[in-house]
């Protein structure tokens, strides 16, 4: 694990420029626990001061100081991407590995709800869903909503490493030896898928943030709970721009810019590497 | 022929009326696993409104909201008539503006974000691709390298956040595009150039964030698609022919690189429609996006009701229209 994130720091400039970003928003993050501040508390502090040295992110008109309650917002954005993440990867593989495994009938029905739910626009359903329970949405249901959203990319890529991986011989071996489709399919075919799952959490992560984002600026999830979304909701009814405070507005966005760049840059960057073609391509075989 | 509609055309009609399928299921049974009754939130409205309305009035409006929510009989009634009305074309009259039709307001709020998304993806598609192609042509060009960072850095950037980076900068910080808007208010809409040429300068920020961030998507993909097919072994033929290099990048490179990059708009559109809803609301711009804005502002459920069916059946056509094209570009297809 240390060799690889070593090697990749050296040979790959995305990787560099993904690492140091993520670091910055994780130390942000993991500073949310030593917060001299209660996120839901206003008035602490004075209010619209712009930034300075003291003050990184400046404060707001509601009297929160920014960067610690971007330090919360970062936490429980990072936190929903990762259930997300964790939710519809149980389900892609779950499909993945059984369409591509089983074939047949099971493999046409499951492919043809899998490719329904790829070209739903899932933001009017979102929007459906959220507005019905009208902003009571904590963060957890929705991560776990945005879980049940986001499979479908990745189960195809799984079902076309495991349509690969049935004609090895050792899938007929494990067969023959009298091994259950399911253990077949854990045992044998799932470490192979892992790498791509891995790499796909990240999108994931990226896909269910920028959805929270979406939903919050539309004032439809819980607005009391900071996140990346929830920052730009406050500064948009407070209309943060017409009254001159830029930083407020500013914050989330180059918040938001760095934790995005950082996730899909790590992403591309995982995803050349667990392809060994271009891995060789790069060191010039 | 008779094999190309077997194997072609019915998968792919009956894949379409699949997707259809699964988005009324959910949008019919969404609603049910609310917690809130929408009835009984009309009603409590109605009263918190102020207005006396007698106990009889109430029951009155109770039966007449539950009829128009379609929550009367079995749930299996309630969705076969949901099917009903819907194959009818009758989503309801809108609550907030009642009694205008919902389908009236989204037949004026369409013809704007159709024509801003068809334009934008058309060209953020074309200029990608052909970028990309020659990219990958031309790798060690500063010019390509540039290009090549930018679309990397722009790619993951959410639909919202490059929106409002493109109105503080264009719109507040240099001025030279209007704020909101597809046309200053009290303008008549009208078929004349000069209001045509408004429409156009109001739509240039909104489409701008919608090409830029498809624009670095088609251009990545199309160069990890071509720096594959270079070193094939017919295009090595090519260049030993002496074949002028755009024949080359054009007719044996980028062609076959095509048909994956029309299966990814294909599966890309229902994203690509989202990111649009949301960017609408950034500039005021007046299509669907903000229609639903104010439908979730005025609490209007039918209205969102109707956009979420709107926007389903409209992906899934577009795509099966996608499906119906891509045979045309595709010469194994075309001559069975």
């Amino acid at each position: 694990m240390l060799t690889v994130i070593r090697d990749l720091l050296k040979y790959d400039g995305r990787f560099r420029v993904a690492f140091v970003f993520l670091l910055m928003i994780f130390s942000l993050a993991v500073l949310s626990v030593v917060s001299p501040h209660d996120p839901g508390a206003t008035f602490k502090v004075p209010a619209d001061v712009p930034p300075s040295l003291s003050r990184p992110f400046g404060t707001n008109s509601r009297g929160q100081d920014l960067f610690w309650w971007m330090a919360f917002a970062v936490r429980n954005s990072l936190l929903l991407g990762l259930v997300t993440a964790i939710v519809s990867r149980v389900i892609a593989i779950f499909v993945g590995l059984t369409s591509g495994y089983r074939g047949g009938t099971i493999d046409r029905v499951l492919m043809s709800i899998n490719d329904s739910f790829v070209v739903l626009p899932v933001l009017p359903i979102l929007i459906l869903l959220s507005f019905l329970f009208q902003g009571r949405l904590n963060l957890m249901s929705l991560a776990i909503i945005l879980g049940l959203f986001g499979w479908p990319w990745d189960a195809r890529l799984i079902r076309a490493q495991v349509l690969s991986l049935k004609e090895r011989a050792f899938t007929r071996t494990s067969v023959y030896s009298g091994a259950s489709p399911f253990r077949t399919s854990m045992k044998e075919h799932f470490p192979f898928v892992l790498p791509i799952v891995f790499a796909t959490t990240i999108n994931n992560m990226l896909w269910a943030i920028g959805f929270e984002v979406t939903l919050s600026v539309l004032g439809l999830s819980d607005v009391t709970i900071p996140t990346i979304g929830t920052a730009i909701y406050w500064a948009n009814q407070h209309q943060a721009l017409v009254a001159g405070i830029w930083w407020w507005l500013g914050a989330p966005i180059i918040v938001a810019i760095v934790l995005f760049l950082g996730l899909y840059l790590l992403f591309s960057s995982l995803n050349e590497y667990i392809d060994p073609r271009t891995r060789l391509r790069r060191i010039g075989a | 022929m008779r094999k190309f509609i077997l194997n072609y055309l019915i998968p792919r009609i009956g894949q379409y009326l699949m997707v259809i399928f699964v988005g009324v299921t959910l949008t019919f049974i969404i609603p049910r696993l609310s917690p809130n009754d929408p009835v009984e939130t009309q009603v409590s409205q109605m009263m918190m409104s102020g207005s006396h309305v007698s106990p009889e009035e109430i029951e009155h409006l109770r039966e007449a909201l539950t009829e128009m929510y379609g929550l009367s009989g079995s749930p299996w009634e309630q969705y076969l008539a949901f099917w009903g009305r819907l194959l009818r074309g009758d989503l309801g009259p809108s609550l907030s503006t009642f009694p205008t039709p919902v389908s009236t307001l989204l037949g004026r709020a369409m013809p704007w974000t159709f024509g801003l998304l068809l334009t934008a993806v058309l060209i953020s598609w074309v200029i990608g691709n052909v970028l990309g192609a020659i990219a990958s042509y031309h790798e060690g060009n500063p010019a390509i390298r540039l290009v090549d960072i930018l679309s990397q850095a722009v790619r993951p950037i959410p639909y919202y956040i490059m929106a409002l980076v493109l109105l503080v900068v264009f719109a507040y910080y240099i001025p030279i595009f209007p704020f909101s808007g597809a046309y200053p208010p009290g303008m008549h809409v009208e078929l004349s150039w000069s209001f045509a040429m408004t429409v156009i300068r109001h739509s240039i920020l909104p489409a701008l964030s919608l090409i830029l961030i498809g624009l670095g998507g088609w251009f990545i993909g199309m160069k990890s698609l071509t720096s594959n097919i270079i070193s094939e072994d017919y295009v090595v033929y090519a260049e030993n022919a002496g074949l002028r290099q755009n024949t080359i990048l054009y007719q044996y490179v980028m062609r076959n690189a095509l048909l994956p990059q029309i299966t990814g708009l294909a599966l890309q559109l229902g994203l690509i429609f989202s990111g649009a809803l949301i960017m609408e609301v950034v500039f005021g711009y007046p299509g669907m996006g903000l229609l639903t804005l104010q439908a979730v502002m005025a609490n209007d459920y039918t209205l969102i009701m109707g956009i979420t069916l709107l926007s389903i059946v409209g992906v899934a056509t577009s795509v099966l229209i996608l499906d119906f094209i891509y045979p045309l570009f595709d010469p194994r297809v075309r001559h069975q």
